[in-house]
């Protein structure tokens, strides 16, 4: 299965980058990084992520005062998941990805993984799924990871002061994938000068290394599919009239990562169409937080300012406008203003430079407890991104050749050095 | 027949609930840019094609009726529907629960059967029918599914999906207290359906003495409502979308797309 050129361009970025960061004996059957990322990865190559876990799920007042408009009545609060030992141990905090909930699938095994393993384990949602944004983001504007780092620390800190009596805990660890591994990096720096937690260990897991160029890569897998005829709405009834026919030519269809594979493996989908698939699951996040984001300011970016939008009032137009918005958009026309108002000396490059890990890459570079790990693959990573990953973190990045973006977070090799990241053991290689 | 069995109930309800539709004003209430007087920064105006029709563009012209009602289910879920099914997660192992889904599923097999036939789907048919027999008798009332695991799987029919074989179209999209998203097609293919259940059974007569007693029966449907809500993953205003509504619908009508070309 070595015909996609993305295996060989993986293949001779890994001869360049030598072997000191590279997964070896690692397996993945899938080398369309776009196939990947979709897919995530079939059962033969998974971890055993069963048994009883007791997860449990928890709603939190952030701020009490804080106004809501009554078409959000369902996010005043924000939802954290726990699951605790019976005994002493380390508490893993885990954020999720971009518009990822505090119970997205990819969370939720995360919690097996570290409970399995013997950890205490507590997620919380990221800055820029719509509940967070409405019920925990001090501004409502995510995107700036100081900011985000701000708002997540201190919901962190809200949920520990319930549990701090009852669990007991000997140190803390903190990890997140995608957005949420950049996270993870800011709420460490954070946390080295308040020192709450004074988290031992953090992983990050697929992080983005600028903010701007992944959410630019994610824009444009969407952009062939608006210059097709019928748009994007005659791609999703073709794609539908291609699942009827397979739904028709087989008796009983499991929607999972399996059903997935087979389809890949029998129809080789080209490229472009599985980039406008991954296109269009990030749009609908970037469209759910922007409207959020303005009906909580109240800027009048989408939506008109000092509308009175009840519960069951229609904002089906507004989402069109949404949908046709790319990240540029939103970062020009709403993130930079506001940024502008609080710090009128800030630029437009300021800004973006502050939205990367290179903003705080002396801080990464000297920082021990810090690990993370990607794949050479990545959809999210522009050029040049792994190359200053592994300048950067040295001995603690980790590249694995295939999984395009999270797409390989349940493979067995994957889960055992996430848990041996955390246990201490010697990360293999 | 007797006058007050539940499901002419359930008609009359629905009935009302269609000529609730026809009495309330049916048009949902779109926040226009002139509600707030100042226009936005990207005003619909300008960034909306008027003409075009958008992938979240679907025929709802109860959208009114149907968005309260979205709300109203939602608070059901989350006040009556939810903590019933919590209580019976923990009153009912996973096997039991599992068995009760399995033996309403195998009374559903006279649904999937008629629809079958109607469809003239002879093979469809024939292995609803050999899944009820399978199951009635080595599956121990229909308790246990052998028959998927021999690899009968389940025909699923219905007669929304027969009309629709017969190039009906789902009509105006509606959503029905408590049973959710569904069509005018839909709905009256469930009503169908409830109907042609209980002429059958009451022909076959085996079942006469058991409904003799209305409890019995409203405790039966109450049974089935909980053990199918138990099995939906589905939880209202989780997905953080403030677009739910429009994602739902969008999803329910090309599943049943899906189940009337199947």
């Amino acid at each position: 299965m070595f015909r996609k050129p993305a295996f060989w361009c993986a293949v001779a970025l890994l001869a360049y980058l030598g072997t000191s960061g590279v997964a070896m004996g690692y397996e993945f059957p899938i080398d369309d990084p776009y196939a990947s990322t979709i897919i995530g990865t079939p059962s033969a190559y998974k971890a055993d992520l069963s048994g009883k876990v007791p997860i449990k799920e928890h709603w939190l007042l952030v701020f009490p005062d804080r106004k809501v408009p009554d078409y959000l009545w369902y996010a005043r609060k924000a939802g954290y998941l726990t699951a605790f030992q019976s005994h002493k141990a380390p508490l893993i905090f885990a954020i999720a990805g971009t518009g990822g909930s505090h119970k997205t699938s990819k969370l939720v095994n995360l919690v097996r993984t570290f409970y399995k393993a013997g950890f205490h384990v507590i997620t919380v949602a990221s800055p820029t799924f719509p509940n967070f944004v409405v019920s925990a983001s001090t501004s409502s504007i995510p995107g700036h990871p100081v900011e985000d780092a701000q708002d997540l620390y201190r919901v962190m800190k809200m949920i520990w002061e319930k549990y701090r009596e009852k669990v007991e805990v000997s140190e803390f660890y903190l990890t997140g994938y995608s957005l949420g591994g950049m996270n993870s990096a800011f709420v460490s720096k954070l946390d080295e000068d308040e020192k709450a937690f004074n988290f031992k260990k953090v992983l990050m897991i697929n992080p983005p290394v600028s903010l701007f160029t992944s959410v630019n890569l994610l824009d444009g897998m969407l952009e062939p599919v608006l210059t097709r005829p019928g748009g994007f709405g005659a791609f999703f009834d073709t794609m539908m009239e291609r699942l009827g026919k397979y739904y028709k030519d087989h008796d009983k269809v499991t929607f999972n990562e399996d059903f997935l594979y087979s389809v890949y493996t029998e129809r080789d989908p080209p490229d472009e169409d599985m980039g406008i698939l991954i296109g269009v699951s990030f749009r609908i996040s970037s469209v759910n937080m922007v409207i959020s984001s303005d009906l909580m300011t109240n800027r009048g970016f989408i939506i008109p300012k000092n509308s009175e939008v009840h519960a069951t009032d229609s904002l089906t137009e507004y989402s069109k406008v949404a949908g046709g918005t790319t990240f540029t958009n939103y970062f020009d026309e709403y993130v930079l203003p506001y940024f502008k108002e609080k710090r009128p000396e800030v630029t437009r490059e300021d800004l973006l430079y502050e939205l990367s890990l290179k903003s705080i890459e002396p801080y990464l570079a000297t920082s021990k407890k810090i690990s993370m790990f990607t794949n050479a693959d990545d959809l999210i990573l522009g050029p040049g991104d792994v190359d200053f990953l592994v300048k950067t973190f040295g001995q603690r990045a980790l590249i694995y050749p295939l999984g395009g973006h999270c797409g390989n977070m349940d493979h067995k090799d994957v889960v055992a050095h996430m848990v041996s990241v955390f246990k201490g053991q010697e990360v293999e290689k | 027949m007797r006058e007050n069995t539940l499901p002419h109930h359930l008609i009359q309800i629905l009935l009302s609930g269609l000529l609730l539709l026809a009495v309330v004003g049916c048009s949902a209430n779109h926040i226009r840019p002139s509600d707030g007087g100042e226009p936005a920064q990207r005003p619909v105006s300008e960034y909306v094609k008027e003409g075009t029709e958008y992938w979240v563009d679907e025929y709802d012209p109860w959208e009114g009726f149907n968005r309260p009602m979205y709300l109203f289910n939602a608070k059901f879920d989350e006040y009556v529907f939810i903590p019933v099914v919590k209580g019976y997660r923990f009153i009912f192992p996973g096997f039991l629960r599992k068995g009760i889904s399995n033996i309403f599923s195998n009374f559903g097999e006279l649904e999937n059967f008629v629809n079958s036939v109607l469809q003239l789907k002879p093979v469809a048919a024939g292995k609803t029918l050999g899944r009820f027999g399978v199951n009635s008798t080595v599956g121990v009332a229909g308790f246990f599914d052998v028959a998927t695991d021999w690899g009968i799987y389940e025909q699923d029919e219905d007669f929304g999906q027969t009309l629709g074989r017969y190039g009906v179209g789902p009509g105006p999209y509606l959503v029905l207290p408590i049973a959710g998203p569904s069509t005018l097609r839909d709905a009256t293919g469930s009503a169908v359906d409830l109907v042609t259940y209980n002429a059958i059974v009451e022909q076959i007569g085996a079942v006469e003495t058991w409904r003799e007693d209305p409890a019995r029966e409203y405790g039966t449907t109450a049974a089935k409502a909980i053990s199918r809500r138990d099995e939906i993953e589905f939880r209202y205003y989780q997905t953080g979308s403030p677009f739910e509504y429009e994602l739902v619908r969008k999803l329910y009508l090309a599943k049943r797309k899906l189940d009337v070309t199947k």
